[in-house]
């Protein structure tokens, strides 16, 4: 009778401390793992676990990402304080914990998933209460085991659908009008003053016999704007050889002053002085932003050059360089597409180019056929912008009155 | 102690080298100015080189053995063609490269916020306005939506600024500008910081008069 009272009492004991329960997890569980890791505390009766846990791979995304969702404890509101993610790759690798969300939050991205990588994953509805990790372990407080599951990259990010069609879009109008422009019939593009102003200025430095400064900015050739600003330069280039005017062109980069010298050296011989271009007059001063700015400070003020061109991108150093250059009495144009700089240029040179006009800059003064079928195919894309904003107001405010579901916004929705 | 008081002794000739420039050009300010050149032109080349050429050519891609890493290095090899007259123009193909790249993922990058994001909130903040009902907030989001519009407006170079046209561009332009104004006011006050941390620098670090 003994033996049998004794057994039957074990049977309950661990019915009661639900040992038998996490013995049903078909995925076995570490406790060592489990009690290194930061759990400080479990209920002493814990609460009911979350539920229909389910993970899913992110979509449109580059892989490495899967997402948690579960439906929350019916003792969420009441004992639990946060919720424990724990992970598994499988094949009998013990579970640990991955991360917690706070209490009634019922989701988790698990942003670690490697790519192609199976994981088995459980979620622990956590109490307050005295420290008892073996608690955890256990199914009274634990979802079931979901899995495998992996996480892939995807080739296309099918949220950004409208993002390609209207590139397409602007991309068709900039090809069509290249080859209007081909074709050889002119196309209309408005004066813009400070590009006009360029022929000028350096035909101001030739009638003094001065030299020209151009500086490019202080970005790398990874900035549209120090791209754009190489064209201009070209043309500059162009018309200072023609006028027989030295240009200096100090720069920041050492990647500018590679492309830059090609411009100018292009320049030179469309100008037919190839023989007048020296690699010299394309020199690196230093990256430091500050350092760049003394020096040609310093060039200003000891050179006197009649004309500064300050086409790129631009921080605080601008004003430091427009002050200078004005007060040396230079005519100076600047172009730049930095909101924080332009209010400087504005107040300190002669002629800004403000933003996009910068980007227009180039096509305008060579008025060459694929870049003015660019700046036209882009001035397509501003027209559709402005129908845009119109129409979609008018549709939305209609929308709001009276019900009709249109949902034109849908269609700039980007996720 | 005694290297960190040369190095303020430095630093605050070095600073004050470079302010005398307020004054005119001169001989403290041309020391100053070469020192400054050099030695953050040498900073630079030092970085760069650990940066690039060892962390990330050797360390990463010849040791680590990282071969998608080697598209860049084959294009850095090629940039440096350049140092010889006979294969420089092999440095055109990575320039290229670059550039074709920068403006491909910009082109992206822009056309999602600059374009689509933008057109978006401004007709969503005007219509949600309406919705709430506060005349201040629909003033507000009128106002941002007018000067989005007239911008745009003035930036569109296809069409000769005459009549309602010119007239909108007009107002694009005067919305611009107050921007302008704004920004210079709190760009401005950076600047003061500016030179209120070298201030402070040579009263507390190297007169100590701030503790």
């Amino acid at each position: 009778m003994y033996p049998l009272r004794s057994a039957a009492l074990i049977v309950v004991l661990l019915v009661l401390t639900g040992l038998p329960l996490a013995a049903q997890s078909d995925i076995p569980i570490d406790s060592a793992v489990v009690d290194s890791a930061t759990v400080d505390s479990v209920a002493p009766f814990p609460p009911l676990p979350p539920t229909n846990l389910e993970a899913v791979d992110v979509a449109n995304d580059a892989g490495g990402a899967l997402s948690l969702s579960w439906t929350l404890s019916p003792d969420d509101a009441s004992l639990v304080t946060k919720y424990l993610i724990l992970r598994s790759s499988g094949d009998g690798a013990p579970f640990a914990i991955i991360g917690e969300t706070t209490q009634s939050q019922n989701n988790f991205t698990d942003n670690n998933a490697g790519e192609n990588k199976d994981f088995y994953y459980r979620v622990v509805a956590h109490g307050e209460g005295d420290v008892d990790t073996l608690k955890l372990t256990s199914q009274a407080n634990t979802s079931a085991v979901v899995g495998p599951t992996h996480s892939t990259a995807q080739w296309f990010h099918w949220g950004r659908l409208n993002v390609l069609i209207g590139l397409i879009a602007v991309c068709a109008a900039i090809l069509a009008y290249i080859n209007v422009a081909k074709s050889g019939k002119e196309l209309y593009i408005r004066k813009i003053a400070g590009i006009e102003a360029v022929e000028d200025a350096i035909g101001r430095a030739t009638e003094m016999g001065r030299k020209i400064f151009y500086i490019p900015g202080i970005m790398d050739m990874d900035d549209m704007q120090t791209i754009a600003s190489i064209p201009i330069l070209g043309r500059v280039a162009e018309i200072a050889a023609r006028n027989e005017t030295f240009l200096d062109v100090p720069v920041s980069r050492s990647l500018v002053m590679v492309t830059a010298r090609e411009a100018v050296r292009d320049g030179y011989a469309r100008a037919g002085r190839p023989d007048a271009f020296n690699e010299d007059q394309v020199h690196y001063l230093t990256d430091d932003q500050f350092g760049y700015a003394a020096a040609i400070d310093g060039m200003v003020v000891r050179e006197k050059p009649a004309t500064i061109f300050y086409m790129g991108a631009f921080f605080a150093e601008s004003l430091i360089l427009a002050e200078t250059g004005n007060a040396a009495g230079a005519i100076q144009i600047a172009g730049t597409a930095m909101p924080s700089q332009l209010p400087f240029f504005v107040t300190a040179c002669d002629y800004t180019l403000i933003g996009e006009e910068l980007f227009a800059a180039s096509a305008y003064l060579s008025r060459e056929p694929k870049l003015l079928g660019s700046l036209k195919g882009q001035d397509f894309g501003k027209g559709l912008a402005l129908l845009a904003i119109v129409l979609g107001i008018i549709l939305e405010l209609l929308d709001q009155a009276y019900d009709l579901g249109i949902g034109f916004l849908r269609i700039l929705s980007i996720e | 102690m005694g290297e960190s008081v040369i190095g303020a002794w430095i630093a605050a000739f070095l600073t004050l080298g470079i302010l005398t420039f307020l004054y005119k050009d001169n001989v403290i300010y041309k020391i100053s100015e070469a020192i400054f050149i050099g030695v953050s032109a040498g900073y630079w080349f030092i970085t760069l080189f650990w940066d690039n050429l060892y962390r990330k050519f050797w360390v990463v891609g010849i040791e680590g053995g990282q071969w998608e890493l080697w598209g860049g290095i084959i294009l850095g090899v090629m940039m440096l063609c350049r140092l010889s007259r006979k294969i420089g123009w092999i440095a055109r193909w990575p320039m290229s490269f670059i550039i074709g790249a920068v403006a491909g993922l910009y082109m992206m990058l822009y056309f999602t916020s600059n374009a689509m994001v933008q057109i978006r909130s401004t007709i969503s903040n005007l219509t949600e306005s309406v919705n709430v009902g506060d005349p201040y907030y629909i003033i507000g989001n009128i106002v941002v939506a007018a000067g989005t519009f007239s911008g745009l407006v003035y930036f569109y170079f296809s069409k000769e600024h005459k009549g309602v046209f010119g007239a909108t561009a007009k107002v694009g332009i005067w919305f611009i500008m107050v921007t302008f104004g704004a920004a210079f006011g709190y760009t401005v006050m950076s600047r003061m910081s500016l030179l209120i941390g070298r201030i402070d620098f040579l009263l507390s670090d190297w007169l100590k008069l701030i503790s």
